[in-house]
């Protein structure tokens, strides 16, 4: 959906009674804004600038404390990105059981990690009987992304004297999830209330997965492997669709057409640098032909 | 067969290691570089572009060379259940819901007409 004025828009929703169009613009300043399907181009929110306008407030933001605003935050456990999260994880629990994980284990890497693919990936190095160096590294390859993920939220979240160390605390809650839930309501809110609205996020989402872990871990035994698959299905799909939500410039639906290719090629050519590979060659790549289609 | 399975708190040690000290630090460095990262830079577009790569080529390895139960899928199926799942996401106009219930009913369904699982799962009692 391409609107006049270069915008593309991101998702269309309600919003306490009134009909909110989110959307990136495609033009080099690169803002997200807010505005009413009718007005338009009317209003636009800046990243690092103020407040938005507070029609584009939720109602409940415009007085409320911080209190409120993380207790809002936490209703993200029953939207569908932690409802899906939920039975990912529900197959990220039953297979760490089925490589012979203690349900004590499961659960530990749910609350550690918070990131289901370095979960997966460290069970499933385990299940290969790797070592602690080969695991370590596999793991932070499919961690990486989770800095530039972190750099683009952070920016939201904090306000004039946020401390740094609730932002490092905050910063564990960041994953995909978390990310897609932040990134649509973190931009309607006032910044005092933003980073305990992302703490409530982040404490329904971690509270889903470590449930859904636990739960999973119980099913396994029970599970026929056809339902195990169709969870362990849900993780990839999931992703996916989370990524072609999100991408706003050209350079962001190149990625991940060259990521969708390079992958699996890199993982036959180099298994264990293939995440990396991919992410540096298929993302300059992306990069450099989309700045060229905007010169 | 790893001593991680012997269980003990020297196993916690290891999956500490192994997942919690190879991921913080990426979030804290992410938390430090945004300080000084103009989040509508060049730098910032390509930053995303890379992770969006490394993200979607993790998606395309999980579903072409998967792990755990989802090896006991045939390679078409897979795919052919995951386009569909694109696809419907887009035909019910971007919506996440049905694009991964649709996913997900494709590949039961085409398991269960292929391998006959289903018989099975009756017997386990499912």
């Amino acid at each position: 959906m391409e609107p006049a004025g270069g915008h593309v828009v991101l998702q269309t929703r309600k919003h306490d009674g009134a009909v909110l169009v989110r959307f990136r613009r495609a033009t080099d300043d690169g803002g997200f804004a807010a505005m009413s399907q009718r007005a338009m181009s009317q209003c636009t929110i800046k990243q690092r600038g103020d407040d938005p306008p507070s029609h584009d407030q939720p109602a409940w933001a415009v007085d409320a404390g911080i209190m409120t605003s993380f207790w809002r935050g936490t209703r993200a456990f029953y939207q569908l990105p932690a409802v899906v999260l939920f039975f990912t994880a529900l197959g990220y629990g039953a297979f760490a059981r089925d490589v012979g994980l203690s349900f004590g284990q499961t659960v530990f890497l749910s609350l550690s990690i918070f990131a289901l693919p370095g979960q997966v990936v460290l069970v499933d190095q385990v299940a290969q009987g790797a070592g602690l160096a080969a695991t370590a590294f596999a793991v932070t390859l499919t961690a990486i992304r989770l800095l530039p993920t972190t750099a683009v939220l952070v920016p939201y979240l904090r306000a004039e004297g946020t401390s740094k160390w609730l932002l490092l605390l905050g910063s564990h809650f960041i994953a995909v999830t978390a990310w897609v839930v932040g990134m649509r309501a973190l931009p309607f809110l006032p910044r005092r209330l933003r980073l305990a609205h992302h703490m409530g996020i982040g404490c329904a989402l971690i509270s889903a997965v470590t449930a859904a872990s636990a739960i999973g871990h119980e099913l396994a035994q029970t599970l026929p492997t056809v339902l195990a698959a169709v969870l362990l299905f849900l993780t990839p799909i999931y992703f996916l669709l989370s990524l072609l939500a999100a991408a706003a410039i050209r350079s962001d639906q190149l990625a991940i057409a060259f990521g969708i290719i390079l992958g699996p090629l890199a993982f036959l050519i180099m298994p264990g640098f293939d995440l990396l590979a991919t992410g540096l060659v298929g993302g300059t790549a992306a990069y450099l032909i989309g700045r060229m289609a905007r010169a | 067969m790893n001593d991680i399975l012997a269980g003990g708190w020297a196993s916690y040690l290891w999956l500490f290691i192994a997942g919690f000290m190879v991921t913080a630090p990426w979030r804290a460095m992410g938390v430090y570089l945004a300080r000084n990262l103009d989040i509508e830079s060049e730098l910032f577009k390509w930053v995303r572009a890379v992770s969006i790569a490394l993200v979607a080529g993790l998606v395309a390895r999980m579903v072409i060379f998967p792990s755990g139960a989802l090896r006991s899928v045939a390679s078409p199926l897979r795919l052919g259940a995951f386009l569909g799942g694109v696809a419907v996401y887009y035909v019910a106009r971007r919506s996440f819901g049905l694009g991964i219930l649709a996913a997900a009913l494709l590949l039961l369904a085409g398991q269960v007409l292929l391998s006959g699982e289903f018989m099975s799962a009756i017997d386990l009692g499912w």
